[in-house]
């Protein structure tokens, strides 16, 4: 049987109105059925109990610049705490008139930081852009040259530590763990088992055993009057570490490569590292970017164990601040304030991380 | 069509483990000659033209492309990789690169050809397989045809002295072989020389000066093209072709 097919003017016709906007919003992800009502209804009675509580402690009756007694007669929050503190919760034990030096470190620091996310801005420049600023950072903080006092490595702490531990940890860690992943896939036994059984043993350990071994144990096998900095030895294990992580991270981008693409490069004449860093790489890192960057948020994350070698990371220095009997017990409004500071890192990469997908998303 | 041989292949054989893929295989390829070997899945074909440019390996006999003799020197086996065009079923083009990179890669980190003058040749070959405008696109973003005529340029922008052709359109939509074939054509008149694996008899007829048949690893028939399909000698032959011509 044969339809005939008329064909007409058809009127725009508008979804009723409650599928759509505010209202139709609520049905489908407020009160989408009894027991989504009810659960929606308990979580605002949750919320209109806890929020109030919560703003009256930390902003109505907060106090922010005050005395530890002021503060220990109200029963608002004590931001005091750390407002009177910050500059030993930044710094630690850098000499106090020379805390502008790792202030302007970690502004650069942070301003290369922005100025590399641009891939525009990602050409030979950029290297030289960034040895220059490692070394006055460097400078800034060591001193020593140009008139600056020598500081100590044993007096830098805080933030330019965790930022220094950490920025350096993971950039480090990168290239390494991909030299492992590469090492793992090759057909050359003994490079191959000496990456596997590197990745599994380091894998197999916690940070902290690793932490603990390169400060109590290395020296020991060192000879006499040979000494490695404290910080240096924390920041070799921090990579040592992260690298296997990263390695196996890698390693699985590797394997979603589709045999073709490495036919097809090699069938061009191009040889193993050609291959390696013009085809597989770019595709396979583009596919870890969401496990990777997990990984370099807890990394940094871990950073904060170095306070078991005794280095004055930015969690120690608070924990210090919270020792002094003057401040005892404040330790929430203290905590806060560490919190959020990581909390604006790890924001900052993972939605870097994601800008970087999409960009770099090519349809395939 | 000169007697220069571009590609001989001596009393090679290959196995898989134990299983024995290629037996005695002996062809000689001349310059500007152009072959198309069909054969029935498994028959080995895909893995012979594999061998050539040493995507698989041979484990005895001789294959010698360009006077070069393809040993574990991984030197040799580049070089030959240079002088040697391959177009696969897939395509298998670089998705992280646009079209245009794609191209220029060879050129420019094999060939060491400048920037400029690998972008150059790369619109010329673009031009020819009718895909200039989508240059900068992504290949993600061109259909199976399209992306195959840009891996054909690909190939040719190395300046190959021989094309291998790896089932080139039996991953494609029926109305995208055409286009692919076209390109093919206009290459053999261009006289590349061609060695295709393809069960497109219809481009067998009108381009190939001989066609192979393979079963079993083995090259079981060889003629030019009209006497393979209207008299075919070998019985396996005979079922082949009258399975894939009904």
């Amino acid at each position: 049987m044969e339809e005939t097919i008329t064909s007409k003017t058809t009127v725009e016709i508008r979804p009723p109105v409650t599928n759509i906007g505010v209202i139709g919003w609520m049905r489908a992800n407020l009160f989408n059925g009894w027991f989504n009502s009810i659960l929606t209804l308990a979580m605002l009675y949750l919320c209109w109990q806890t929020i109030p509580t919560f703003i009256d402690w930390a902003f109505i009756n907060a106090n922010w610049v005050t005395t530890s007694d002021q503060c220990k007669a109200s029963d608002g929050a004590c931001w005091s705490v750390v407002t009177s503190n910050i500059r030993f919760i930044l710094f630690g034990f850098y000499p106090h008139d020379l805390q502008w030096r790792p202030l302007l470190a970690v502004v650069i620091l942070v301003g290369l930081l922005i100025y590399s996310q641009n891939r525009n801005h990602w050409k030979k420049s950029l290297g030289y852009i960034w040895m220059t600023g490692l070394f006055v950072m460097g400078l800034l903080l060591k001193g020593g040259l140009f008139g600056l006092e020598s500081v100590e490595s044993n007096n830098w702490g805080g933030l330019p530590l965790t930022l220094l531990l950490s920025v350096f940890g993971l950039t480090a860690a990168y290239p390494v763990g991909i030299i492992l992943a590469l090492g793992r896939q090759t057909k050359m036994p003994i490079i191959k088992s000496f990456c596997v059984v590197y990745i599994e043993l380091i894998r197999g350990v916690p940070l902290i055993s690793l932490l603990f071994m390169s400060s109590v144990v290395f020296p020991l096998f060192l000879p006499e009057g040979m000494t490695v900095n404290k910080i240096l030895r924390a920041q070799v294990a921090i990579i040592l570490f992260t690298a296997a992580y990263i390695a196996e991270v890698v390693r699985g981008g590797l394997q979603g490569i589709n045999r073709g693409q490495y036919e097809a490069a090699e069938s061009l004449g191009l040889s193993y590292f050609q291959t390696m860093r013009l085809i597989i790489l770019p595709q396979a890192l583009k596919i870890v970017i969401p496990p990777s960057v997990s990984i370099l948020i807890s990394a940094f994350k871990d950073t904060s164990l170095v306070v078991i070698i005794a280095l004055y990371d930015l969690l120690k220095t608070t924990q210090t601040t919270l020792t002094d009997p003057k401040w005892m017990g404040f330790s929430a409004e203290a905590y806060i304030f560490v919190a959020l500071i990581y909390f604006v890192c790890c924001f900052f990469m993972s939605n870097y991380s994601r800008r970087l997908e999409k960009e770099l998303d090519t349809g395939l | 069509m000169a007697d220069t041989p571009i590609i001989q292949i001596e009393e090679m054989h290959k196995w898989y483990g134990d299983f024995h893929v290629l037996k005695d295989i002996n062809l000689t390829v001349n310059k500007g000659e152009r072959i198309v070997i069909c054969g029935p899945s498994g028959s080995g074909k895909s893995t012979l033209i594999r061998c050539i440019n040493r995507l698989e390996e041979h484990q005895r006999g001789k294959i010698i492309v360009d006077g070069i003799e393809l040993t574990n020197d991984l030197k040799n086996i580049e070089k030959i990789r240079t002088e040697v065009g391959m177009v696969f079923q897939h395509f298998n083009l670089f998705p992280h690169l646009t079209i245009l990179d794609n191209l220029t890669l060879g050129p420019i980190w094999v060939r060491k050809t400048p920037k400029k003058e690998a972008e150059e040749i790369a619109m010329y070959y673009l031009e020819k397989v009718r895909i200039a405008e989508q240059a900068l696109k992504f290949p993600g973003q061109l259909s199976g045809g399209q992306q195959q005529r840009v891996a054909i340029a690909r190939s040719l922008c190395m300046k190959p002295n021989a094309m291998l052709f790896d089932e080139p359109t039996s991953a494609l939509d029926p109305e995208m072989v055409k286009e692919v074939l076209d390109v093919m054509i206009s290459l053999a008149q261009d006289g590349m020389t061609m060695i295709v694996v393809s069960h497109e008899m219809g481009f067998a007829k009108s381009v190939a000066h001989r066609v192979l048949f393979m079963d079993g690893g083995e090259i079981l028939e060889q003629n030019e093209p009209n006497e393979f399909f209207n008299n075919p000698q070998h019985e396996r032959t005979q079922l082949f072709l009258s399975q894939i011509l009904d």
